[in-house]
């Protein structure tokens, strides 16, 4: 950085003449942007290494994640891997009639390769989603042909093997998963499919599950959030106009549930609202309800959307009483001093500056709900029960990971759409965590 | 202390009266001992005092903020003791201001208008002369986050004023601004005062803006007006040793009262020097007393005889302070003993260490109480 003195003596009358379009220099000579450049150099580094840490974790453990979600939700490889010769094969059929000679060839081929390497399995039951019964037909026909060696049509032997492969649907379908990426899953996610010409169709009636569930998470998550405001803004607003002390005692309760475990938390509820609980109880001992008409509190909607209120509470009420408590008490005053009533002086300028707090409450809460799972299992019954249950069961009971990442990824980009709304319509300089 | 108001003693009906107000808010300690205001129309009084002496408490009392424990409230002759604040249309100036961040400038000084339900067009009139008024008329659609301090002191003084109050109270509005914008506001809102002839009362705590602008001065302290005055009467005349204090520079002795009579007390101070004083506030003789000397009544070098309060005086320190120099002496024991004299080149600058002599009268000299 030291240059010798004599010279950078000189350098800023030279400069000061030279007229403002040269770029501004050091007294070192350097162009003054790699100077400044220079200096918070060792500044941004420590920054980096600060954070990291955090980066390399969030890397690893969210964006990656989300990424092979992301992948696997339309990732359809089974028939391309365990199947290649005939996925290679089908290109050539343009889907009129059967395919030919060659295709059915190369199927019986690779069905016996896949019995000898024993994965059908995951072939046969990744084209089952797509057309029922297709599990049976693969592995029943790699049984069936395993002894037969170049017999003169292994059209007619496999047709002879499994009637469904005189079907050109089956055909279809096979060649439409031998492309390697599926839309077939976010289809169902949708409570959508294939039909047989291949086009896309609503599912029947009777299979329409995932639609009205995605709709009925929204709105229990709305009422949700909106019972969260309800009860949080007068617990914040008591919260930020107490005194010190009886403030302090009113957060502990407020914090309270963060530090019981949220299965206790939730069974607590079971024990207020199944029909011989405590309220149950109590409302027949005073003769509010009959003891036949006891209420059904649990197990259904209203059990999810009491515990999930009592749950996410706190998330509304923290960013309301932060952004409350920064709003000077004279404005209340100032107001009231120009004659506005109390009422008037609340609704007009105290309530709009709460609004950051309650739109960052709102979409904690909101986003917070979507997505919850453990609370909808326990409480939820049948009609409770939140779109991230079926998430956990796709994952976990039917195995169609596919599906489950469709579901994941359509909520992922709900709640995205929605807080881009919420950003165009309040604005994120209207959002105030703390 | 009364003004030298018309001589028609039959309107003489106070507008603001405090009477005998007390305040405590844990039942223990008064924070208002036993506040009496006579206020006339267009006054402006300032309540001047150090924080925690009660002054806020007052004018929130004023305002209706806080309640009275005992006594009375009157505006215009009527009890307002237990009326609620939006229905005493007293116009204030907070501390912070108080703007509201929400709504802009125009529609900050809409909203005392708009919950009197008056009609638009007079709104939007009355808002447009309210910024003319505090020279801001090209602001109306800023923010007030958009707006410089003196801005938004005066979009605070313009909302307190556009509902058109009879009295304005203020609560240390200058405080946040820096040294040069208090001045020229403080002449803006005096020059306001004295345009609109409503009444004012202020709080401070800053004595020379208290002097400047007021009518009256009430100097609190510890919850007891000590002397209410014309600016006058408290720098020239305190009564008591607070006051000359608190008011202006003061060199102050501590001695016991030798002789009294109606116009001169003799005191001996503790270093056994004996000073000539004029009675103001004193129990007695041999009590003690408390004289207060202002540094610009001090005589240097005066000729022997000639004042009845000559005193040898050692420099201590000379401060240069611009316009004039400030001399620190030790002066029968009393080290901070501080001499005021212009910067000319008449004047002579001592050098620390050097030992002349000071004088002063008998009137300038005040013995108060201990």
């Amino acid at each position: 950085m030291s240059v010798s003195m004599p010279g950078s003596h000189a350098n800023p009358s030279d400069h000061s003449d030279s007229g403002a379009q040269a770029p501004l220099v050091a007294a070192d000579g350097r162009p003054l942007k790699v100077s400044l450049r220079r200096a918070l150099f060792k500044n941004k580094l420590r920054a980096v290494l600060l954070v990291a840490p955090l980066m390399l974790f969030l890397l690893v453990a969210f964006i990656f994640p989300i990424f092979s979600m992301l992948t696997r939700s339309v990732e359809s490889n089974e028939v391309r891997t365990i199947l290649p010769t005939t996925a290679l094969a089908i290109q050539a059929w343009e889907g009129e009639g059967l395919p030919d000679e060659t295709v059915y060839a190369a199927l019986a081929h690779d069905l016996k390769e896949g019995q000898r390497n024993r994965n059908l399995g995951r072939v046969a039951s990744r084209l089952n989603y797509e057309y029922s019964g297709m599990r049976s037909t693969i592995t029943g026909t790699a049984r069936r042909i395993t002894n037969v060696e170049a017999p003169e049509s292994w059209r007619d032997t496999l047709i002879d093997a499994h009637r469904n492969w005189a079907d050109p649907a089956v055909w279809s379908v096979i060649k439409r998963e031998s492309r390697g990426y599926t839309l077939s899953y976010y289809l169902a996610a949708l409570d959508m499919r294939y039909d047989a010409d291949g086009s896309i169709v609503r599912q029947p009636e009777s299979r329409r599950v995932y639609v009205d569930l995605m709709i009925k998470t929204l709105w229990m998550s709305i009422l949700i959030t909106f019972l969260c405001f309800l009860l949080g803004y007068p617990v914040a607003f008591l919260l930020a106009s107490l005194p010190m002390r009886s403030a302090s005692l009113l957060m502990m309760l407020v914090l309270l549930p963060f530090w019981t475990s949220l299965l206790v938390r939730t069974t607590t509820w079971i024990a207020i609202l199944q029909s011989q609980g405590v309220l149950n109880n109590i409302l027949v001992a005073l003769g509010v309800i009959d003891d036949q008409s006891r209420l059904q509190m649990i197990y259904n909607e209203t059990g999810t959307i009491v515990a999930m209120t009592h749950i996410l509470l706190p998330f509304m009420i923290l960013p309301l009483y932060s952004v409350m408590k920064s709003i000077s008490p004279s404005y209340m005053r100032a107001a009231r001093s120009m004659g506005a009533t109390g009422f008037t002086a609340f609704r007009r300028v105290y309530f709009p500056q709460t609004v950051p707090g309650i739109g960052a409450g709102a979409i904690l809460v909101f986003i917070l709900a979507i997505g919850y799972y453990i609370t909808p299992a326990l409480v939820g019954g049948e009609s409770g029960r939140f779109i991230t249950n079926f998430i956990a069961y796709h994952m976990q009971v039917s195995l169609n990971w596919g599906l489950a990442a469709a579901i994941a990824s359509l909520l992922l980009g709900l709640v995205i759409a929605l807080y881009l709304i919420y950003n165009k319509l309040v604005g994120s300089d209207n959002l105030k965590l703390g | 202390m009364e003004k030298p108001n018309g001589a028609d003693s039959e309107k003489k009906k106070s507008f603001v009266v405090f009477d005998s107000v007390q305040k405590t808010y844990d039942g223990e300690t008064l924070v208002v001992k036993n506040f009496n205001l006579d206020m006339d129309q267009g006054e402006f009084i300032t309540l001047l005092g150090p924080s925690g002496s009660g002054k806020t408490t007052c004018l929130m009392m004023m305002a209706g903020f806080e309640v009275p424990t005992h006594g009375q409230i009157l505006l215009d002759g009527t009890p307002i003791t237990r009326l609620p604040p939006h229905k005493r249309g007293i116009g204030m100036v907070f501390q912070n201001y108080a703007l509201f961040p929400h709504m802009t400038v125009a529609e900050n000084l809409a909203f005392p208008l708009q919950v009197r339900n008056i009609p638009k067009s007079t709104i939007a009139d009355k808002v447009k002369r309210a910024l003319s008024m505090v020279k801001l008329e090209q602001f109306g659609d800023r923010r007030p986050a958009q707006l410089s301090g003196g801005q938004q002191q005066r979009v605070a003084v313009a909302r307190a004023l556009v509902f058109e109050p009879p009295l304005v109270l203020m609560d240390e509005p200058l405080g946040a601004l820096d040294k040069n914008l208090r001045e020229e506001m403080q002449f803006e809102i005096k020059h306001l005062h004295e345009d609109l002839g409503i009444s004012m009362i202020y709080v401070t705590h800053d004595q020379s803006e208290a002097l400047t602008m007021s009518d009256r001065i009430a100097v609190f302290d510890d919850g007891i007006v000590q002397q209410l005055a014309t600016p006058e009467e408290l720098y020239e005349r305190p009564e008591n040793a607070f006051v000359a204090s608190f008011i202006g520079e003061n060199n102050a002795f501590i001695g016991d009262v030798l002789s009294l009579t109606e116009t001169q007390a003799e005191v001996r101070l503790a270093s056994g020097d004996m000073i000539q004083a004029l009675p103001v506030n004193v129990g007695g003789q041999g009590q003690k007393t408390t004289l207060s000397l202002r540094p610009e009544r001090v005589y240097i070098n005066p000729d022997p005889g000639s004042l009845p309060n000559i005193l040898q005086a050692r420099v201590k320190e000379v401060i240069y302070m611009g316009d004039h120099l400030r001399t620190r002496f030790e002066v029968a024991g009393n080290k901070d003993f501080i001499v005021k004299t212009p910067n000319s080149s008449a004047v002579h600058r001592y050098m620390a260490g050097d030992t002349i002599s000071v004088g002063w009268t008998v009137n300038d000299c005040r013995a108060l109480d201990a």
